[in-house]
């Protein structure tokens, strides 16, 4: 335990060291001077400038999904903590440990309607796992123990520190010891599965002859990647991940369905449809998952494990509800399953139908062999190529619509931490901040933004952050000249009037701006320069390059579920669909 | 199905705006909510009444539970529990008689030569009606407290 003088702005800088923070997004103003003082004279936590307080969230967001640690975002008060909403947001929906720590104006001055205040506890509450507001200097160390405790622990999630201005001041100085450990009577995050439910997970497994295994992020948040693969290899059993959950069954294994719900594929949405037990592990049978829940896998008996019991029955009953960590869970259920004898023969007639309905309708996996008529590129084909040329090893950030739908269906990911999306609250704007984050976690591994010519343009300015810190992010632009997803909405169910969906040649030149910004651009609009480009692109390891490609404007997403039935009704393509 | 949740939160500010801001945010009704802290000044009770069937109402508590500040839950339904509220009236002092009162079961907490303020207690059923009875006597003002609860067995809700 140490014991010296510190002002507040510096044992909340030295609190951030002790839990192992290296670095912190953010951007200074008012009220969180006397904290940039405080980083300006140490340097075990470094500071990184970004150009807008959401692309620092998304930042701290980006390193956090692709590390397991938390990420840390600072920001002023008043329009500082307001731009921080929507990462608090997306972090809050997808469940990740991300801390932001806001400037606030001076305590006696909250509630005056001072210059740039906010109540950001209030403005935050409803989508931040916790909140703090620090009511004197030197319960802040206690404070960061408590909100890096709770963003991590059991279902993770975003918390924020709001700090008056005069808790920080370098003249108040007090005795700062760093908690070594903190006892909330209020927080006991569930762990490990009651044994009683185990064991009849065990036994629907064992009887099971069309079971499914349906996976999502909360697999991935909790490391159990390996355990997942254990249960599925004991088992046999088919799995399918989630949007958020992509890379914790291996996407090239052939046990894998593929991603499953509204942009599904077709073998993965029957499977579930036609199941007679669904293991779901960290997922929560979200609305683009079960399409309409009436009708959701009627004939399966449903066993869930999440780490957050009001997930459990929730939307879906659950005939086996098991409240407890993803990791301790299914080791349970693999140690008991060990014991066991399985019956794998029993299954046979159920993976051959996936076979045959992966042969009949199957996501085409060699897209890149195809030319189009129209001579156009189809965005498939992008991905494929990105996949092609970082041999499926690299980390890949989206944005928001159908490029994410494509990069999703489109690149395996074998490994966990790999895709990094935002499922949940489906941010435009997400993707380049969050490679950010994930570069400066893996300097040398190539990081891919998939995005598109709408979202990029959400969080563009990032781009001057990526320069002063020379981040070699691939930005791989699916340019549509359209708010893709949103017309292909309005194609299919709107008639085809595309209301403010298209911008009247008013884009920018995507690569001219790019190199006023300091990078490299390329454009291409022919399919036979795809792949060439794409190889300059991946091979310029100390550069951003702006992969600006002209893809078909008409091009949908499918599979694509019609909404208010079962999940084996989908669009297979413009003309063909499932009933 | 109306039905009576008991809670303890931490004394500390901000937790009842999460407690309430909850309801709000996942669509939930709140018909009465009522708050005190307890003789451990760290903790304060709540009671609220809501509307809701079985699976709402497990979706209610475990969300409360979520809450960081909020240290126990309890459905009081789940139980034998008593349910209690408290009614303040104002009337005026020619617009009822001594004896009407003593009939209803009111207590006499304030009087002058105008007014006259009476206090009941019971079930809230038992003031519904009480209050459909008084609206008769022309009241200046009723004022009811929301419902305090506690199960009625050995059960408890402490941390």
């Amino acid at each position: 335990m140490s014991k010296t003088k510190t002002s507040g702005g510096e044992a909340l800088i030295q609190s951030l060291h002790k839990e192992g923070v290296e670095l912190i997004f953010g951007y200074p103003g008012g009220a969180a001077l006397h904290i940039y003082d405080a980083l300006f004279n140490q340097s075990d936590v470094e500071h990184i400038l970004v150009r807008h307080e959401q692309g620092a969230v998304h930042a701290a967001d980006g390193y956090a999904r692709s590390t397991g640690k938390p990420g840390v975002a600072l920001v002023t008060s008043g329009p500082g903590a307001t731009n921080a909403i929507t990462g608090l947001a997306t972090a809050f929906m997808d469940s990740t440990p991300v801390v932001v720590i806001s400037g606030q104006v001076k305590s006696e001055l909250i509630g005056t309607d001072s210059f740039q205040e906010t109540d950001m506890i209030g403005v935050s509450r409803p989508i931040v796992k916790h909140s703090f507001l620090v009511q004197k200097a030197e319960d802040i160390p206690e404070i960061v123990k408590k909100a890096f405790h709770i963003a991590t622990t059991g279902r993770p999630g975003p918390v924020v520190i709001d700090v008056p201005k005069d808790f920080t001041d370098p003249n108040y100085t007090f005795d700062y010891i760093y908690p070594s450990e903190i006892n909330m009577r209020s927080y006991k995050p569930a762990k490990v599965g009651d044994p009683k439910q185990i064991k009849e997970a065990v036994d629907l497994i064992l009887e099971a002859k069309k079971p499914v295994i349906y996976s999502g992020g909360g697999v991935i948040q909790d490391n159990a990647s390996d355990e997942l693969i254990k249960l599925a290899k004991l088992t046999k059993f088919p799995t399918t991940n989630t949007l958020m959950g992509l890379g914790a069954f291996p996407g090239t294994d052939p046990q894998f369905l593929g991603m499953l719900g509204m942009h599904g594929t077709y073998e993965a949405n029957m499977a579930m449809h036609e199941a007679d037990l669904i293991v779901a592990v960290g997922a929560r049978f979200d609305d683009r998952i079960t399409n309409d829940p009436k009708q959701f896998a009627l004939g399966a008996k449903k066993i869930h494990i999440d780490v957050d019991p009001a997930s459990l029955s929730k939307i879906i009953h659950a005939d086996v509800p098991i409240a407890g960590s993803a990791k301790e869970c299914l080791s349970a259920l693999v140690s008991q399953l060990s014991k066991e004898e399985i019956d794998k023969n029993k299954l046979e007639p159920w993976l051959q139908k996936i076979t045959n309905w992966r042969e009949e309708h199957g996501l085409n996996h060699s897209m890149l062999e195809i030319v189009p008529e129209n001579g156009k590129i189809l965005p498939q084909q992008v991905i494929q190529s990105l996949y092609k040329e970082t041999k499926g090893k690299a980390f890949i950030t989206s944005d928001v619509g159908q490029h994410q739908m494509f990069a999703a269906q489109y690149y395996f990911f074998d490994k966990p931490r790999q895709w990094i999306n935002s499922g949940g609250l489906g941010t435009m704007g997400f993707g380049l901040p969050s490679a950010m984050g994930v570069q400066f976690a893996f300097p040398k591994e190539t990081v891919a933004c998939v995005t598109g010519e709408g979202s990029i343009q959400m969080c563009i300015q990032e781009l001057s952050t990526c320069f002063q810190y020379g981040l070699p992010i691939k930005i791989i632009n699916l340019n549509n000249a359209a708010l893709g997803m949103v017309k292909q909405w309005q194609d299919m169910q709107y008639g085809g009037r595309h209301s403010s969906s298209t911008y009247e040649n008013s884009l920018p030149d995507f690569c001219a701006l790019s190199e006023s910004y300091g990078h490299v651009g390329i454009k291409v609009n022919k399919l036979a320069e795809l792949e060439p480009a794409m190889k300059e692109c991946i091979s310029m390891k100390d550069k951003l390059v702006f992969l600006d490609v002209d893809v078909d404007p008409d091009e949908h997403v499918y599979p694509m579920l019609e909404a208010g039935n079962a999940m084996d009704f989908m669009h297979l393509s413009k003309d063909k669909k499932t009933w | 199905m109306k039905r009576v949740i008991a809670l303890l939160m931490e004394n500390q500010p901000g937790a009842l705006s999460r407690v309430v801001g909850l309801f709000s945010q996942r669509g939930y009704n709140i018909e009465t909510l009522i708050v005190a802290p307890t003789s451990d000044p760290t903790l304060s009770r709540l009671t609220m009444t809501t509307n809701g069937d079985e699976k709402v109402v497990q979706q209610i508590t475990k969300q409360l539970d979520k809450l960081i500040d909020v240290v126990a839950v309890s459905d009081l339904g789940e139980s034998e529990f008593i349910e209690r509220e408290l009614m303040l009236v104002k009337l005026n002092k020619n617009c009822i008689t001594s004896d009407e009162i003593e009939n209803l079961e009111g207590k006499v907490v304030f009087e002058d030569k105008e007014i006259i303020n009476l206090q009941f207690v019971g079930e809230p059923d038992k003031l519904d009606k009480l209050v459909e009875n008084l609206n008769t006597k022309e009241p200046l003002e009723i004022v009811r407290s929301g419902s305090s609860g506690i199960s009625s067995n050995s059960k408890t809700l402490t941390i």
